[in-house]
């Protein structure tokens, strides 16, 4: 006759541990933990984190270092793997690729409603084009919350992907970047902008342009602007101005309210 | 851990992404070791475990933060784990040969005697699942995996007197089957 307790005592010694990774692939399919790996952006490499609603950070690797670093930084538990998943794989390298977010998926969840919209209003800005701060504070509604903007896109957890560096002073001047204001005009540069000219022409009070042949104004940068030539150029310091001599505002760059 | 268990309701209300990590802390050892003798091996009971405490984050997010504090963790989890170890059952018992390929292909976590200890989970998985259903869930759930009869109770639905039994006739059964083997 086998003993009871000698039978639950076998029943007791099978239970094992969880095998190791259990808890971070729940943390990861939950969306509490990232993956990350490096890869190569725009204008050198960087680390970029994803949770399973999408990319939660982009950093200049030059600007953390080592991947401890990053690590260290990240605000979430993040671990090591050698590529993204080969969905994100495919949206992240054609939004590198062509400086639009695409279907790019981005994990905006931690952030406010307000830092969200700003960010989603950002993200529509096509490479090669800037926008002030105050565009962005009008166009979702909030044209007082101009320096509120800033510190928005100053918390930008997607640098580059999101592109803030396309976000400048209302005075034309290329204004700071939460990895320098050098690297900004890089980004920009990189797009095919040549920010000192652009700082040239704001220096001489011109916020917008206009053609005199089809009577609209734009932003500088605007698609619709860069194909204005030099003889049907006209140049405004403010929308009024603009208004004023009979110009109405481009519908693609949304100048004025 | 029980202190743990104890304290994480009211967290998990106050904050649920913050204290989740506690939860699978706490609970994702007993629950790897009840999958394992509720499927046919390590791959699908890791498996039953990342999806139980996937659903479980996402049920904590539908509750509303009273209903979370008066959760009965441990019962609540095993309730969706019991669930899960079903479904896949089910599914296992349609493709049996998957089953075995996946066996073979599953790679112990290193030594000599990681496969002795398996070997001993085997053997009680082929033994166990000749006991009803019930009966094994409740076996199980309370010598392997630690569970008061209450808590069975709690996650299958049944009583505490009937899960005692279950206990008491499960461990009979047993006996009887091992005597046998001996003889």
């Amino acid at each position: 006759m086998i003993q009871e307790d000698i039978m639950t005592g076998k029943l007791a010694a099978l239970s094992r541990p969880a095998p190791d990774g259990v808890i971070e692939r729940i943390l990861i399919r939950t969306g509490l933990a990232d993956e990350y790996t490096l890869i190569e952006g725009p204008i050198g490499s960087a680390y970029v984190a994803w949770s399973d609603r999408g990319i939660t950070a982009f950093v200049p690797a030059a600007a953390v270092g080592p991947r401890s670093a990053f690590e260290a930084r990240h605000a979430r538990k993040a671990t090591y793997v050698l590529a993204p998943p080969p969905r994100l794989a495919r949206h992240l390298d054609r939004a590198v690729a062509t400086g639009r977010l695409g279907r790019l998926p981005i994990d905006l969840s931690s952030l406010s409603d307000f830092q969200r919209e700003v960010l989603r209003k950002c993200a529509e800005i096509p490479p090669g084009e800037i926008r002030p701060y105050g565009w962005i504070a009008r166009e979702i509604g909030n044209p007082g919350a101009v320096r509120a903007v800033g510190t928005a896109l100053g918390r930008n957890p997607v640098p580059v992907l999101i592109p803030c560096h396309r976000v400048v002073r209302t005075d034309g001047r290329i204004g700071s970047y939460a990895y320098g204001s050098s690297m900004k005009r890089d980004l920009l540069e990189h797009e095919g902008l040549d920010s000192a000219a652009i700082e040239a022409t704001a220096r001489r009070g011109v916020r917008l342009v206009g053609s005199d042949t089809t009577g609209i104004f734009c932003f500088p940068t605007c698609r619709n602007a860069k194909r204005i030539t030099d003889a049907h150029r006209a140049e405004f310091r403010s929308e009024e101005e603009a208004m004023a001599g009979g110009y109405r505002a481009c519908k693609v760059c949304r100048p004025a309210a | 851990m029980i202190a743990t268990l104890n304290s994480l309701p009211s967290r998990l209300a106050a904050d649920r992404d913050r204290a989740f990590p506690d939860l699978v802390h706490a609970l994702q050892d007993g629950v790897y070791s009840g999958a394992l003798q509720f499927t046919r091996n390590g791959h699908d009971a890791q498996d039953v475990t990342q999806e139980t405490f996937i659903r479980a984050y996402r049920a904590l997010g539908s509750y509303d933060p009273e209903r979370i504090s008066d959760l009965n963790l441990r019962p609540w989890i095993w309730t969706i784990a019991l669930n899960l170890c079903r479904n896949r059952a089910r599914s296992a018992s349609r493709r049996p040969e998957a089953a075995l390929a996946e066996d073979r292909a599953e790679a112990g976590p290193g030594p000599e005697a990681q496969a002795i200890a398996d070997a001993e989970v085997n053997e009680w998985r082929v033994r166990l699942s000749t006991l009803s259903g019930p009966q094994r869930t409740a076996v199980v759930l309370h010598h392997v995996v630690g569970l008061p009869y209450s808590e069975i109770a709690a996650s299958t639905g049944r009583t505490e007197s009937t899960t005692r039994s279950d206990v008491r006739r499960g461990l009979a059964r047993l006996r009887t089957l091992i005597e046998e083997e001996n003889r």
